[in-house]
Protein backbone atom coordinates (compact mmCIF):
# COMPACT_ATOMS: atom_id res chain seq x y z
CA UNK A 1 0.00 0.00 0.00
CA UNK A 2 1.46 3.25 -0.96
CA UNK A 3 0.67 6.68 -2.32
CA UNK A 4 1.91 9.21 -4.82
CA UNK A 5 1.56 13.02 -4.73
CA UNK A 6 2.27 15.47 -7.54
CA UNK A 7 1.95 19.27 -7.47
CA UNK A 8 1.54 21.44 -10.59
CA UNK A 9 1.18 25.19 -11.02
CA UNK A 10 -1.13 25.93 -13.91
CA UNK A 11 -1.63 29.33 -15.56
CA UNK A 12 -5.41 29.09 -15.57
CA UNK A 13 -8.03 29.95 -12.97
CA UNK A 14 -9.38 27.08 -10.81
CA UNK A 15 -12.82 27.04 -12.50
CA UNK A 16 -11.17 26.40 -15.88
CA UNK A 17 -8.88 23.69 -14.46
CA UNK A 18 -11.91 22.09 -12.79
CA UNK A 19 -13.75 22.04 -16.12
CA UNK A 20 -10.75 20.52 -17.86
CA UNK A 21 -10.76 17.79 -15.19
CA UNK A 22 -14.45 17.01 -15.41
CA UNK A 23 -15.91 17.64 -18.87
CA UNK A 24 -15.70 14.82 -21.45
CA UNK A 25 -14.02 17.23 -23.91
CA UNK A 26 -11.45 18.17 -21.28
CA UNK A 27 -10.83 14.57 -20.24
CA UNK A 28 -10.48 13.44 -23.85
CA UNK A 29 -7.79 16.09 -24.36
CA UNK A 30 -5.47 15.27 -21.53
CA UNK A 31 -6.04 11.69 -20.48
CA UNK A 32 -4.52 9.73 -23.36
CA UNK A 33 -0.85 8.86 -22.87
CA UNK A 34 1.92 8.96 -25.50
CA UNK A 35 -0.41 11.09 -27.64
CA UNK A 36 -2.48 7.95 -28.19
CA UNK A 37 -6.22 8.59 -28.63
CA UNK A 38 -8.81 8.63 -25.87
CA UNK A 39 -11.51 6.22 -27.11
CA UNK A 40 -14.13 6.85 -24.48
CA UNK A 41 -14.61 9.50 -21.81
CA UNK A 42 -17.68 9.36 -19.58
CA UNK A 43 -17.99 11.44 -16.44
CA UNK A 44 -21.06 11.81 -14.27
CA UNK A 45 -19.59 14.45 -11.99
CA UNK A 46 -21.58 14.26 -8.77
CA UNK A 47 -21.08 12.37 -5.54
CA UNK A 48 -21.92 8.74 -6.35
CA UNK A 49 -21.59 9.36 -10.10
CA UNK A 50 -19.13 7.28 -12.13
CA UNK A 51 -16.44 8.01 -14.65
CA UNK A 52 -14.88 5.74 -17.26
CA UNK A 53 -12.00 6.54 -19.58
CA UNK A 54 -10.54 4.24 -22.24
CA UNK A 55 -7.44 5.06 -24.23
CA UNK A 56 -5.10 3.44 -26.73
CA UNK A 57 -1.35 3.61 -26.35
CA UNK A 58 0.96 4.09 -29.32
CA UNK A 59 1.89 0.38 -29.04
CA UNK A 60 -1.78 -0.45 -29.81
CA UNK A 61 -2.69 -1.68 -26.32
CA UNK A 62 -5.95 -0.36 -24.88
CA UNK A 63 -6.50 0.51 -21.25
CA UNK A 64 -9.53 1.59 -19.31
CA UNK A 65 -9.92 3.00 -15.85
CA UNK A 66 -13.06 3.86 -13.95
CA UNK A 67 -14.35 4.77 -10.56
CA UNK A 68 -16.88 6.70 -8.55
CA UNK A 69 -16.78 10.33 -7.44
CA UNK A 70 -16.77 10.55 -3.65
CA UNK A 71 -16.34 14.33 -3.29
CA UNK A 72 -17.19 17.04 -5.79
CA UNK A 73 -16.57 20.60 -4.58
CA UNK A 74 -16.52 22.90 -7.60
CA UNK A 75 -13.95 24.40 -8.24
CA UNK A 76 -11.62 23.32 -5.45
CA UNK A 77 -11.73 19.58 -4.84
CA UNK A 78 -12.43 16.24 -6.48
CA UNK A 79 -12.05 12.81 -4.93
CA UNK A 80 -12.81 9.50 -6.57
CA UNK A 81 -12.20 5.81 -6.33
CA UNK A 82 -10.02 4.53 -9.12
CA UNK A 83 -9.12 1.19 -10.68
CA UNK A 84 -8.10 -0.36 -13.96
CA UNK A 85 -11.12 -1.89 -15.64
CA UNK A 86 -12.20 -3.60 -18.85
CA UNK A 87 -15.72 -2.84 -20.07
CA UNK A 88 -16.36 -1.31 -16.65
CA UNK A 89 -15.36 -4.54 -14.84
CA UNK A 90 -12.29 -4.62 -12.59
CA UNK A 91 -9.21 -6.27 -14.09
CA UNK A 92 -7.28 -6.57 -10.88
CA UNK A 93 -8.21 -8.00 -7.52
CA UNK A 94 -7.93 -6.05 -4.34
CA UNK A 95 -9.32 -2.77 -3.13
CA UNK A 96 -9.91 0.29 -5.24
CA UNK A 97 -7.30 3.00 -5.02
CA UNK A 98 -8.19 6.62 -4.35
CA UNK A 99 -7.51 9.77 -6.36
CA UNK A 100 -7.79 13.23 -4.79
CA UNK A 101 -7.31 16.51 -6.63
CA UNK A 102 -7.19 19.83 -4.82
CA UNK A 103 -7.16 23.18 -6.63
CA UNK A 104 -5.92 26.27 -4.83
CA UNK A 105 -6.05 29.73 -6.40
CA UNK A 106 -2.64 31.42 -6.61
CA UNK A 107 -1.56 34.72 -8.22
CA UNK A 108 -0.56 33.00 -11.44
CA UNK A 109 -3.60 30.75 -11.66
CA UNK A 110 -3.99 27.44 -9.86
CA UNK A 111 -1.88 25.15 -7.77
CA UNK A 112 -3.04 21.61 -8.33
CA UNK A 113 -2.21 18.86 -5.83
CA UNK A 114 -2.80 15.36 -7.12
CA UNK A 115 -2.70 12.36 -4.79
CA UNK A 116 -3.17 8.74 -5.76
CA UNK A 117 -3.32 6.67 -2.59
CA UNK A 118 -4.15 3.17 -1.41
CA UNK A 119 -2.13 1.89 -4.31
CA UNK A 120 -1.58 -1.81 -4.00
CA UNK A 121 1.46 -3.09 -5.78
CA UNK A 122 1.58 -6.58 -7.19
CA UNK A 123 4.57 -7.07 -4.93
CA UNK A 124 2.65 -5.95 -1.84
CA UNK A 125 -0.35 -8.05 -2.85
CA UNK A 126 1.86 -11.07 -3.28
CA UNK A 127 3.68 -10.42 -0.06
CA UNK A 128 0.33 -10.09 1.70
CA UNK A 129 -1.05 -13.26 0.24
CA UNK A 130 2.08 -15.42 0.31
CA UNK A 131 4.07 -13.60 2.92
CA UNK A 132 2.10 -12.08 5.74
CA UNK A 133 -0.89 -14.40 5.72
CA UNK A 134 1.35 -17.37 5.04
CA UNK A 135 3.48 -16.45 8.01
CA UNK A 136 0.40 -15.98 10.18
CA UNK A 137 -0.90 -19.39 9.15
CA UNK A 138 2.42 -20.84 10.15
CA UNK A 139 2.38 -19.00 13.43
CA UNK A 140 -1.11 -20.30 14.18
CA UNK A 141 -0.07 -23.84 13.36
CA UNK A 142 3.01 -23.37 15.46
CA UNK A 143 1.01 -22.35 18.51
CA UNK A 144 -1.65 -24.99 17.87
CA UNK A 145 0.99 -27.75 17.89
CA UNK A 146 3.00 -26.36 20.71
CA UNK A 147 0.80 -24.61 23.28
CA UNK A 148 2.91 -22.28 25.42
CA UNK B 1 25.27 -12.09 8.15
CA UNK B 2 24.43 -14.74 10.75
CA UNK B 3 21.17 -14.66 12.68
CA UNK B 4 23.09 -14.05 15.93
CA UNK B 5 24.83 -10.97 14.47
CA UNK B 6 21.56 -9.77 13.04
CA UNK B 7 19.72 -10.12 16.37
CA UNK B 8 22.38 -8.46 18.56
CA UNK B 9 21.29 -4.80 18.14
CA UNK B 10 17.63 -5.62 18.89
CA UNK B 11 16.01 -5.81 22.31
CA UNK B 12 14.02 -8.91 21.40
CA UNK B 13 14.77 -12.58 21.95
CA UNK B 14 16.19 -14.83 19.28
CA UNK B 15 12.92 -16.77 18.67
CA UNK B 16 11.16 -13.46 18.00
CA UNK B 17 13.90 -12.52 15.53
CA UNK B 18 13.42 -15.88 13.83
CA UNK B 19 9.71 -15.21 13.42
CA UNK B 20 10.39 -11.82 11.81
CA UNK B 21 12.90 -13.49 9.51
CA UNK B 22 10.30 -16.13 8.59
CA UNK B 23 7.93 -13.38 7.48
CA UNK B 24 10.64 -11.60 5.48
CA UNK B 25 11.70 -14.93 4.01
CA UNK B 26 8.21 -15.90 2.82
CA UNK B 27 7.80 -12.42 1.34
CA UNK B 28 10.97 -13.04 -0.66
CA UNK B 29 12.88 -10.15 0.90
CA UNK B 30 15.66 -12.27 2.42
CA UNK B 31 17.34 -15.54 1.56
CA UNK B 32 18.81 -17.95 4.09
CA UNK B 33 21.56 -20.50 3.60
CA UNK B 34 22.98 -22.93 6.14
CA UNK B 35 26.73 -23.24 6.54
CA UNK B 36 27.54 -25.79 9.22
CA UNK B 37 25.82 -24.58 12.35
CA UNK B 38 25.28 -20.98 11.28
CA UNK B 39 22.49 -19.73 9.07
CA UNK B 40 23.54 -16.85 6.82
CA UNK B 41 20.88 -14.28 6.01
CA UNK B 42 21.11 -12.19 2.89
CA UNK B 43 18.92 -9.25 1.87
CA UNK B 44 17.12 -9.78 -1.45
CA UNK B 45 16.28 -6.24 -2.59
CA UNK B 46 14.68 -7.29 -5.90
CA UNK B 47 11.01 -7.35 -4.75
CA UNK B 48 11.44 -3.91 -3.12
CA UNK B 49 13.02 -2.61 -6.29
CA UNK B 50 10.09 -4.00 -8.29
CA UNK B 51 7.68 -2.12 -6.03
CA UNK B 52 9.65 1.10 -6.48
CA UNK B 53 9.79 0.66 -10.26
CA UNK B 54 6.07 0.05 -10.27
CA UNK B 55 5.45 3.25 -8.30
CA UNK B 56 7.70 5.20 -10.68
CA UNK B 57 5.64 3.95 -13.61
CA UNK B 58 2.53 5.39 -11.98
CA UNK B 59 4.38 8.63 -11.32
CA UNK B 60 5.39 8.92 -14.97
CA UNK B 61 1.86 8.10 -16.07
CA UNK B 62 0.22 10.80 -13.95
CA UNK B 63 2.99 13.31 -14.49
CA UNK B 64 2.47 13.14 -18.25
CA UNK B 65 -1.33 13.42 -17.77
CA UNK B 66 -0.99 16.50 -15.59
CA UNK B 67 1.37 18.16 -18.08
CA UNK B 68 -1.29 17.78 -20.75
CA UNK B 69 -4.06 18.86 -18.40
CA UNK B 70 -2.06 22.02 -17.67
CA UNK B 71 -1.53 22.71 -21.39
CA UNK B 72 -5.23 22.19 -22.09
CA UNK B 73 -6.40 24.39 -19.19
CA UNK B 74 -3.93 27.13 -20.14
CA UNK B 75 -5.22 27.11 -23.72
CA UNK B 76 -8.81 27.33 -22.40
CA UNK B 77 -7.76 30.18 -20.12
CA UNK B 78 -6.28 32.04 -23.10
CA UNK B 79 -9.59 31.59 -24.99
CA UNK B 80 -11.56 32.88 -22.01
CA UNK B 81 -9.60 36.15 -22.11
CA UNK B 82 -8.02 38.03 -19.25
CA UNK B 83 -10.11 38.13 -16.09
CA UNK B 84 -7.53 39.47 -13.70
CA UNK B 85 -3.99 40.84 -13.87
CA UNK B 86 -1.33 38.18 -14.16
CA UNK B 87 1.98 38.07 -12.36
CA UNK B 88 4.94 35.91 -13.14
CA UNK B 89 5.67 33.15 -10.66
CA UNK B 90 8.07 34.62 -8.08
Amino acid sequence: MTSLTLVRRIAARPSIVFEALTTPDGIACWWGPDDGPVLLAEADVRVGGRFRVRFRMLDGSEHESSGEYTEVVKPTRLAMSWRWTHGGEPVEAGEESRVEIDLRPIDTGTELTFTHSRLQTEASRDSHREGWSGALDKLERHFANDPA
Amino acid sequence: MSIGELARPFAIKLPAVMKHLDVLGTAGLITRSKKGRTVAVRLAPEPMKEAMDWLRRYERFWSARLDRLAAYAEAEEAKAGPMKPREDTP
